[in-house]
């Protein structure tokens, strides 16, 4: 006995353009089935690739939903009527390519990315997702290097890349996008030239500035993935509320010494930077890579795991490293994995945002003002310094950096003590009043002064640019570091 | 024509009617920080009546709409009454851009016309419209032409 079903306005074209249709059946799902076996286009449309009913398909036995019945079990009998009614969702959140053609390979393409193709997780589908798919990268440095070049080479149709640095030759040693012959090049064009060697079909796309509230948002908004590799908090803020304000995922990473940090923010649902560290840390109190060093390897290990997570997200596959933060430790050669959850309270991710536009970064992070410690600390230059070295001064010039920096280059005479060591040595100072001070750039050497000021050297001042003005000004022959 | 039956292709181009336009702004506004959405009632392309309906969705109504059963049944009985077609679905982005999502992508029905509008710090912003490629694999644009005015967007 045939039964009828009702077939609702959008899958009625597959259906001949009925709104009736009888079919035979003694069960819903045999309904179903012998329905789509005379209309077979409705197949992909009442359900998934596994076989399993669309989550957002209907079906109603009568004035009854099937999920209250058995299911596709349910029995239907002469006179029932059977309507197959769609829930309409959807909602912005994470935007990953959907509005974008997915467009076709060439043999070429086919050929290079074979063994991509192979594989069911990425396949034909996957690879023209990735072909039709932009990923934008904050920074052309560590991370950044390996993060492009993967994505390159696996076929990303469009990388932005976000810089306005000149390559130096203390970069060399882990930003591997650039070369010796790179040196005092805009990091943008050699980043550019290394990318179309890898991959020629890849579309460059280069934005010579910082980013700032002012262009994030346009910057950001044609992208699907973003990648952090900032090496600093005003922008790894920004970063962050334009990613959960545009709805899209940043792939986040940073490196410091042995140490790198991963993980996925602003995907939906997920937490953001902000929920983990809601406030920037005291001005001064991180030191950059440029102060505390960073192992060549690290950002290879990271920025690639960054990519890894980017490619994931623009295929749709496997777990996303969402809700958990990833730490590496180089030296111990460990993975260590914590907990992250969404913070309802979160000022830009949670119920109640507070901060729906882009703010002041560098005013949030407080490091537009010089440090309070510099107003007060007396200043000495480096030629100052220089003619009272020459004239016999009897001068004590104190090195308050690294053991290992004071090996690679050191001012003839200095005597070295360690910022973290001052305090408990301050006795070896005892009966010098005329001290001059210097570290690498200035920042540790005022700290330094300050100590020695409240221990009751009065005279104590700081050499201003430290040693690298030193080379710079006085004395070339020293490496820079 | 019959009235009930889609036109059998999917919808290039697609006119809001003045009152239509500003019936969808108006909702998008009111419902502001969550989405709102509604049905699109009219026949061929024209869309004559924006029929606002509840977002239901459990998942959080910033980021997400959903339409009941139940109410979608009430709006193709709407069309069905007033001998129109249920042409479509709209639905807001807020603080978003007016781009289709991967989750709109997933839940879309053939045929539909999907409107998409922005709302930016509570303010009506872009209006675009969609309907889903026949492989399910993405979104093709619509043009949105204004009725009163008959002029196109982008």
């Amino acid at each position: 006995m045939p039964i009828k079903v009702l077939i609702p306005t959008p899958l009625r074209p597959y259906a001949g353009k009925q709104d009736v249709v009888s079919v035979e059946g003694a069960t819903v799902g045999e309904l179903l089935s012998n329905l789509t076996e005379q209309y077979a286009e409705l197949r992909k449309h009442l359900y998934t690739d596994e076989g399993r009913l669309r989550s957002f398909v209907n079906v109603y036995v009568n004035d009854d939903d099937i999920r209250y019945l058995e299911h596709e079990q349910t029995a239907v009998k002469s006179g029932d009527t059977v309507s197959i009614v769609p829930s309409v969702a959807g909602g912005a959140g994470s935007a990953v390519a959907e509005s974008r053609a997915t467009p076709e390979l060439s043999n070429e393409e086919v050929q290079r990315y074979s063994r991509h193709l192979i594989m069911p997780e990425v396949g034909m589908d996957g690879q023209r997702k990735l072909k039709g798919s932009r990923v934008l990268c904050i920074g052309a440095g560590g991370l950044g290097s390996p993060a492009t070049m993967y994505l390159a080479a696996a076929g990303v149709g469009q990388l932005g890349i976000v810089d306005f640095d000149v390559v130096d030759y203390s970069n060399l040693h882990r930003q591997i996008l650039h070369g010796t012959p790179d040196v005092g090049r805009s990091k943008l064009q050699s980043a550019r030239d290394r990318l179309q060697a890898i991959n020629p079909a890849v579309h460059v796309e280069t934005y010579e500035t910082a980013l700032t509230s002012d262009n994030a948002l346009q910057i950001l908004e044609p992208y699907d993935v973003v990648v952090d590799g900032t090496d600093n908090f005003p922008t790894r803020y920004l970063v962050n509320d334009a990613c959960v304000l545009l709805g899209k995922p940043n792939a986040y990473g940073s490196i410091f010494r042995f140490e790198g940090q991963a993980s996925v923010f602003a995907l939906k649902d997920g937490p953001c930077y902000r929920c983990l560290y809601p406030e920037p840390p005291p001005p001064g109190l991180v030191p950059s890579c440029a102060e505390g060093g960073v192992l060549g390897v690290l950002p290879g290990i990271i920025g690639t795991i960054q990519a890894t997570e980017a490619i994931k997200i623009l295929l749709g596959v496997g777990e996303p490293l969402v809700g958990r933060f990833l730490i590496f430790d180089a030296l111990r050669m460990r993975f260590r994995e914590l907990k992250l959850r969404r913070d309802v309270d979160c000022p830009v991710c949670g119920d109640q945002p507070t901060v729906r536009e882009l703010i002041d970064y560098e005013q949030f992070c407080s490091v537009a003002t010089t440090p309070q410690t510099a107003v007060s600390i007396k200043e000495t230059s480096v030629d100052g310094l220089k003619r009272r070295l020459d004239a016999g001064d009897d001068l004590l010039l104190l090195d308050v950096r690294e053991p290992q920096e004071h090996q690679i280059c050191a001012i003839p005479g200095s005597t070295l003590i360690p910022l973290g060591d001052l305090p408990s040595r301050l006795a070896e100072l005892e009966g010098r009043r005329d001290i001059v001070v210097h570290c690498k750039s200035g920042v540790r050497s005022a700290k330094a002064v300050k100590l020695l000021r409240e221990a009751g050297f009065d005279d104590a001042a700081n050499l201003k640019g430290g040693i690298l003005a030193w080379i710079e000004h006085v004395d070339p022959s020293l490496p820079k570091y | 024509m019959n009235s009930t039956a889609s036109a059998g292709a999917a919808l290039r181009r697609v006119e809001l009617a003045q009152p239509v336009l500003e019936a969808i702004r108006r909702h998008g506004r009111q419902a502001y920080p969550h989405e709102c959405c509604g049905a699109l009632i009219g026949r061929e392309h024209y869309v004559v009546e924006a029929l606002s309906l509840p977002n239901t969705t459990a998942e959080g109504p910033r980021r997400r709409f959903l339409v009941r059963p139940e109410d979608y049944r009430f709006a193709e009985e709407r069309a069905f009454t007033t001998e129109r077609e249920l042409l479509g679905f709209y639905h807001s982005h807020p603080d978003h851009p007016a781009r289709p999502s991967q989750h709109d992508l997933a839940h879309a029905w053939p045929f539909f016309v999907y409107v998409i509008l922005a709302v930016q710090q509570g303010d009506p912003a872009d209006l675009t419209a969609w309907r889903l490629l026949d492989d399910r694999s993405a979104f093709g644009v619509v043009d949105v032409i204004h009725g009163a005015l008959g002029r196109h967007r982008t």
